[in-house]
């Protein structure tokens, strides 16, 4: 029983760093109906940035902000850049654009940073304290509130502040916000930004456990979409939700099922995406999509 | 006959000069390069399988590579395991993959373009840890090691005969794999100027008007699908064949990546783009790898790096370049040239017969 809540709440911990990429996809996708198959490699770069600077000197808690604050920067610039020039073109080829996008940003940590796997330093210790009878490491729970406050965060900004609401309406009444002065094609490139940003934070996170190497988000990236569809593509509670339980559901079921165990838990990913898609594909959360002719 | 060839339009011409070439061209050439050759020429014809889905049917996948991976495993166990002659392998490879596509176009019918794509991308990631899985069947992460096949004597005699070199197991696989290549090009060509592919393109520039002209939407996407992995099928066992060799490894998610670069450079929805693609996808990476340690201005402990990396880098930038100024690749950039020439040179000689150059919008 123990064993079952440790695993539940280092599931959750997981989650989290799942929630985050998937709540980066979700915003780009409110932005412009796009997923971008390059969020992870942009998280993973973002981590070599922080890991950049803590190397430097930095202490971790300055480090971590200004990362962020580089990768909000980055992903503004990447979406004037590559993104703006195919805004009206098919959505094919938005992904072959993004698709190419990560594997450029993939390569360009490699020849920067080189394919040694390092070890990323956690402000959380990976000693254990006694929740209920079961131990639950330090490290996770600092995942777990690092998460809360940043998807807190995107919640306020969204919901109660002037930019967010100016962000929602772009997306989702571009001509109309266009026509009240708001400059959409800018609210674009700033959802871009958080996107980026809120990605990082996930990048942040994984880095202590997995080993910040350019494949790192490899695997993390089809978790968060399969967080992502789980919740509704379009909803970004759904994306916070979809993240938990997928992080517990992989933990468990790497656990639990010895058909799974450590090496296929990816293949559980591939079959809620898959699941979801066909049983409910507007997800937990999402609305049912209308299609016009 | 003879007038016939006397008045043959001049891409007729190319096609028999492009043959010719590439039947020649192991005469010429090592038999390690021949090699390569075969394998640029599989990942063409995988990526032919790849523009069927993408160019002509409009449905984007990102896994072909695991079709590839179903191909070449199936021949491997089938030639391993149950003592197959591999060559014979090779169409029920091919028929089982295309099955299996058929199947999966299915579900994929329900799917919109962008979840399709990340559906098929989390099968290509998922792919290597699927195949390591059931050990004793796919040798795990050892994999399965074949032997590289001999030609046949009477094959062996006649390339003797009017080349006067012994044929290798090279040339013999390269005179396979470019066997296939043409039975399938030929097949999507006719595929692609028939009913079905009309239909498909219908479907890909608009769906509801394509129901509305009685075009069965369901049963084209799901044939698209089956035709396409029977490509990639077809592709990954002769890719076994070439290497001798299959492992999990060898099916990584960059291998879709790979495709996707080829059927976008060369050209989505035309015929010539899969080869020039499938050339140029395999090559990019092998000749920049034997360019980067000559520059002598690269150190050479970061070369390795440059190496691993180069590809990723290149291919990157080739994707978005592409997609941004040149959405209809090579090919299409090769037509657009040719018509502007054309066009020029007739627009010339109307103006001096005192006539209006044609409407460019009516010819094209």
């Amino acid at each position: 029983m123990q064993g079952l809540l440790q695993q539940i709440i280092s599931g959750v911990a997981t989650g989290g760093i799942f929630a985050s990429l998937a709540l980066a996809l979700v915003l780009i996708y409110n932005a412009m109906g796009l997923v971008n198959f390059a969020q992870g490699e942009m998280a993973m770069l973002a981590t070599f940035v922080a890991f950049t600077l803590i190397d430097h000197g930095m202490s971790y808690w300055i480090a971590f902000p200004v990362a962020l604050v580089i990768a909000f920067a980055g992903g503004i610039a990447i979406q004037r850049v590559v993104i703006r020039p195919v805004e009206r073109a098919p959505i094919l080829t938005m992904v072959i654009v993004t698709l190419g996008l990560a594997t450029l940003v993939n390569g360009l940590a490699g020849f920067i940073f080189g394919y040694v796997p390092r070890s990323f330093p956690s402000p959380f210790s990976v000693q254990t304290v006694d929740i209920l009878g079961a131990f639950v490491s330090y490290r996770d729970l600092g995942v777990i509130a690092v998460s809360t406050v940043v998807l807190l965060a995107i919640y306020l900004l969204l919901q109660r502040t002037t930019v967010g609401l100016t962000l929602r309406a772009a997306a989702h009444h571009p001509e109309a916000s266009r026509l009240l002065g708001v400059r959409v094609s800018w609210m674009l490139a700033l959802g871009w930004g958080l996107a980026s940003a809120v990605g990082a934070v996930s990048g942040i996170m994984a880095a202590p456990i997995l080993l910040l190497e350019p494949n790192m988000m490899q695997t993390i990236i089809i978790y968060a979409f399969a967080a992502a569809v789980l919740g509704g593509i379009e909803s970004p509670l759904g994306a916070v939700v979809g993240g938990v339980i997928v992080g517990v559901t992989v933990n468990l079921a790497g656990t639990y099922l010895p058909f799974v165990g450590g090496d296929l838990q990816l293949a559980v990913a591939l079959a809620i995406i898959v699941g979801v898609l066909i049983l409910k594909p507007n997800g937990l959360f999402g609305r049912p999509s209308v299609r016009r002719v | 006959m003879l007038q016939r060839i006397r008045t043959a339009p001049p891409r007729y011409w190319l096609v028999a000069i492009v043959i010719l070439f590439f039947v020649g061209w192991p005469t010429v050439i090592s038999s390690f390069q021949t090699s390569e050759w075969s394998q640029a020429i599989i990942l063409a014809i995988a990526i032919m399988g790849l523009n069927i889905l993408v160019g002509y049917s409009g449905q984007l996948s990102l896994g072909h590579g695991a079709f590839m991976a179903l191909g070449a495993y199936t021949s491997a166990i089938l030639a391993h395991r149950y003592k197959m002659d591999y060559l014979a392998t090779i169409p029920i490879a091919g028929l089982l993959t295309g099955l299996v596509g058929f199947l999966f176009g299915v579900p994929a019918l329900r799917l919109s373009p962008l979840y399709l794509a990340l559906a098929t991308f989390a099968l290509a990631v998922v792919t290597p840890s699927l195949i390591k899985r059931p050990a004793e069947l796919t040798g795990g992460v050892q994999g399965i090691s074949l032997a590289p096949p001999d030609p046949p004597q009477f094959v062996a005699d006649a390339y003797g005969g009017l080349t006067g070199t012994l044929m290798t197991s090279d040339q013999w696989i390269y005179y396979i794999t470019l066997g296939y290549a043409l039975l399938l090009f030929w097949l999507a060509w006719n595929l692609v100027r028939h009913r079905s592919g009309r239909a498909m393109r219908a479907i890909r520039d608009g769906e509801v008007a394509a129901a509305a002209s009685g075009v069965n939407i369901a049963g084209y996407k799901t044939l698209a699908f089956g035709i396409s992995a029977l490509y990639a099928g077809i592709a990954g066992s002769l890719f076994g064949l070439a290497t001798s060799f299959v492992s999990p490894d060898t099916f990584p998610v960059s291998l879709s990546i790979q495709l996707l670069v080829g059927a976008v450079v060369g050209g989505l929805a035309s015929i010539p783009g899969p080869l020039l693609g499938g050339i140029f996808a395999y090559f990019l990476p092998i000749e920049s790898n034997q360019l980067v340690p000559t520059l002598s201005w690269i150190p050479s402990q970061i070369a390795s790096t440059v190496i691993k990396a180069g590809p990723a880098v290149s291919y990157g930038v080739v994707l978005i370049l592409i997609m941004i100024f040149a959405p209809s690749g090579l090919v299409g950039l090769v037509t657009t040239a040719y018509t502007r020439l054309r066009r020029r040179l007739r627009g010339a000689n109307d103006r001096e017969a005192g006539q209006m150059p044609p409407d460019p919008q009516t010819i094209s």
